[in-house]
């Protein structure tokens, strides 16, 4: 059974949406993440109920809105079409908004737990060494917070790996550009085109399966403990 | 002699302090007090870990806070060294990367202490390449307080170090902590609610009650107050008295020392003569002696003593506290009916029997 040449480009594909992602998840979700562990503010609950949404919302639903809101005629996707002569919707540049939005509970949650559990004792030791609050962050907290930072990158990675119903809302089917991986299962499917999609699904289990064990397996051997 | 100078009003629902203090920038001074009094707050405050409303410190000439002018230096621009409770080390780093962690950041000109001083005054040269968790409470101490050190402090904050330690490793790190105030000059707060480590450390006591400064002063000063609420009662501090080790009787396991031309014994210490030594007497091992003593007494120590005041205990309404005047201040607590009995009046000269320990571990 050999692999047809077209199938390589949705796993590449996929890779990169979900690389892409990654990085701006824990660009957004760190601060997000840090503030709504040390924050004294009253809209605190709100914002955590905000991040958690996507994973209670069907896909479709959040799918749905980030479309209305990408679109040319959308709050987001309008501007940008006036600044950039493109629209957002359908494209690679809107998938990784929507990824983002959609796996955002899966990098803040950990993040969120582990900045806590670092607490604020060691950044006040670090300041009273002259660590300046940046530095106290990258030398104290974001080491003791380890664990947390791998699991955000796995779980973000691995989950929009997986994403599908908003995918398919905002990014639609479009051959090299919003094809990922599970939209092309699903047409493979459609198709009755059992092997490929059987070749795919393999392929994406065994990734899956392969990257969780060897975060837990890391897990359990770091170093830093903090309980 | 530089002063350093606070005035802060901090107020929490439950919590109130209210602080107005000169401290002298020389030596130990001892913020003392109940536990829950407002000893850790004020330390904060001058940290700049908390941020007091109306507050004002200065240090020496410099201005650290001042919110009338709306100037705060924050924690990290003050010179500093702050040891917490809890040793708080680094975990992800080595005993070295944690003592260096400070001294990395400080610019170099301002580096006054070297490493291996330290490393060597702090007996942490077998600990340098281990991890924080494979160390004892008492290393882990040691290390936080080389840490902070490191950073060649103006000022050094200690907020209760030892309370975490059994006895053995508080034994283990007091004589390290005399070792820094002797060696290395640099001035120290120390928060404390344990009489025994102020008496052995302190030049001078800021006792805290309830959010308030009562008393500040030296040490001699503040223990021989008779208005001290109850705090140290019963163990109520007759006198703190620095003397010279003169000379040893070992027949009799004693030891002479002198202070203000007079001789006191105490229990034996193995000490080279000349050595300053710290006394402690203990007000209810004071008894008082009026008119012609008789030639000879089983008690040892003996000294001609003025009466200065007499004044209530706090804890004991048949006991009364009689200040004296011994070339120091000294505390005597006697019963009310012995003072009705000898009669005793300020001005009165009286001689003062006693026994005295040493100060030390």
């Amino acid at each position: 059974m050999s692999l047809p040449e077209m199938d390589w480009v949705p796993v590449w594909l996929t890779m990169q949406l979900a690389g892409v992602t990654v990085v701006v998840l824990l660009l957004v979700g760190t601060p997000l993440a840090w503030w709504l562990a040390f924050t004294t503010s009253r809209f605190r609950t709100l914002v955590e109920a905000v991040v958690a949404l996507p994973l209670v919302l069907p896909p479709t639903v959040l799918g749905f809105y980030l479309l209305v809101a990408l679109g040319p005629h959308g709050w987001v996707g309008g501007p940008w079409k006036h600044l950039t002569g493109a629209p957002l919707s359908f494209t690679f540049t809107g998938l990784v908004i929507a990824s983002t939005f959609y796996s955002l509970p899966f990098v803040v949650q950990p993040l969120h737990g582990s900045f806590e559990s670092v607490g604020k004792k060691p950044l006040e030791a670090a300041w009273t060494l002259g660590a300046s609050r940046f530095d106290a962050f990258l030398t104290v907290a974001s080491p003791m917070a380890i664990r947390g930072f791998l699991s955000a990158v796995v779980l973000g990675f691995a989950h929009t790996l997986g994403e599908f119903g908003v995918v398919l809302m905002v990014g639609g089917n479009v051959p090299g550009v919003t094809d990922v991986l599970s939209i092309t299962i699903y047409d493979h499917v459609e198709s009755l085109e059992y092997t490929q999609a059987h070749v795919l699904s393999v392929l994406l289990l065994a990734f899956s399966f392969l990257i969780l064990t060897i975060v837990y397996a890391i897990n359990r051997r770091l170093p830093v403990h903090v309980s | 002699m530089n002063t350093l100078t606070a005035r802060f009003d901090v107020q929490y629902a439950t919590f109130h302090l209210h602080a107005a203090v000169d401290v002298p920038l020389q030596g130990v001074t001892a913020i003392f007090g109940p536990s829950g009094c407002g000893k850790t707050t004020f330390l904060r405050c001058m940290a700049g870990l908390e941020r007091s409303s109306r507050g004002v410190i200065r240090f020496g000439d410099v201005v650290w806070q001042d919110e009338a002018r709306k100037i705060f230096l924050p924690v990290m621009k003050r010179p500093i060294g702050y040891v917490f409770q809890e040793p708080r080390l680094f975990p992800h780093l080595s005993v070295r990367a944690n003592l260096i962690y400070g001294f990395k950041r400080i610019p170099r000109q301002r580096r006054r202490l070297s490493f291996e001083r330290i490393v060597e005054i702090l007996d942490l040269h077998n600990l340098l390449k281990r991890r924080p968790h494979h160390l004892s409470g008492g290393e882990q101490q040691r290390v936080a307080i080389g840490r902070a050190l490191l950073t060649s402090p103006a000022l050094l904050l200690m907020d209760e170090p030892l309370s975490s330690l059994d006895m053995t490793r508080k034994n283990e790190i007091l004589p390290f902590l005399q070792r820094l105030n002797q060696d290395l000059r640099v001035p120290v707060l120390y928060v404390s609610h344990d009489l025994n480590e102020i008496l052995q450390l302190a030049d001078h006591v800021v006792v805290i009650k309830e959010g308030t400064v009562v008393a500040t002063g030296t040490i001699q000063d503040v223990f021989a107050r008779l208005d001290l609420p109850g705090l140290v009662e019963p163990n109520v501090v007759g006198a703190v008295i620095e003397t010279t080790v003169a000379d040893h009787e070992p027949q009799f396991g004693l030891t002479r020392v002198e202070f203000a031309g007079r001789s006191l014994f105490i229990p034996q210490q193995a000490l080279p003569i000349g050595t300053s030594l710290r006394v402690q007497i203990l007000a209810r091992d004071v008894s008082l002696v009026v008119g012609v003593p008789a030639a000879q007494s089983s008690v040892l120590n003996a000294l001609d003593a003025r009466v200065i005041e007499v004044g209530e205990s706090q804890s004991d309404p048949y006991t009364v506290k009689v200040k004296l005047d011994v070339g120091c201040p000294l505390l005597a607590m006697i019963t009310r009916k012995s003072l009705h009995q000898l009669k005793l009046h300020p001005g009165q000269n009286v001689q003062a029997h006693f026994k005295a320990v040493a100060l030390r571990w």
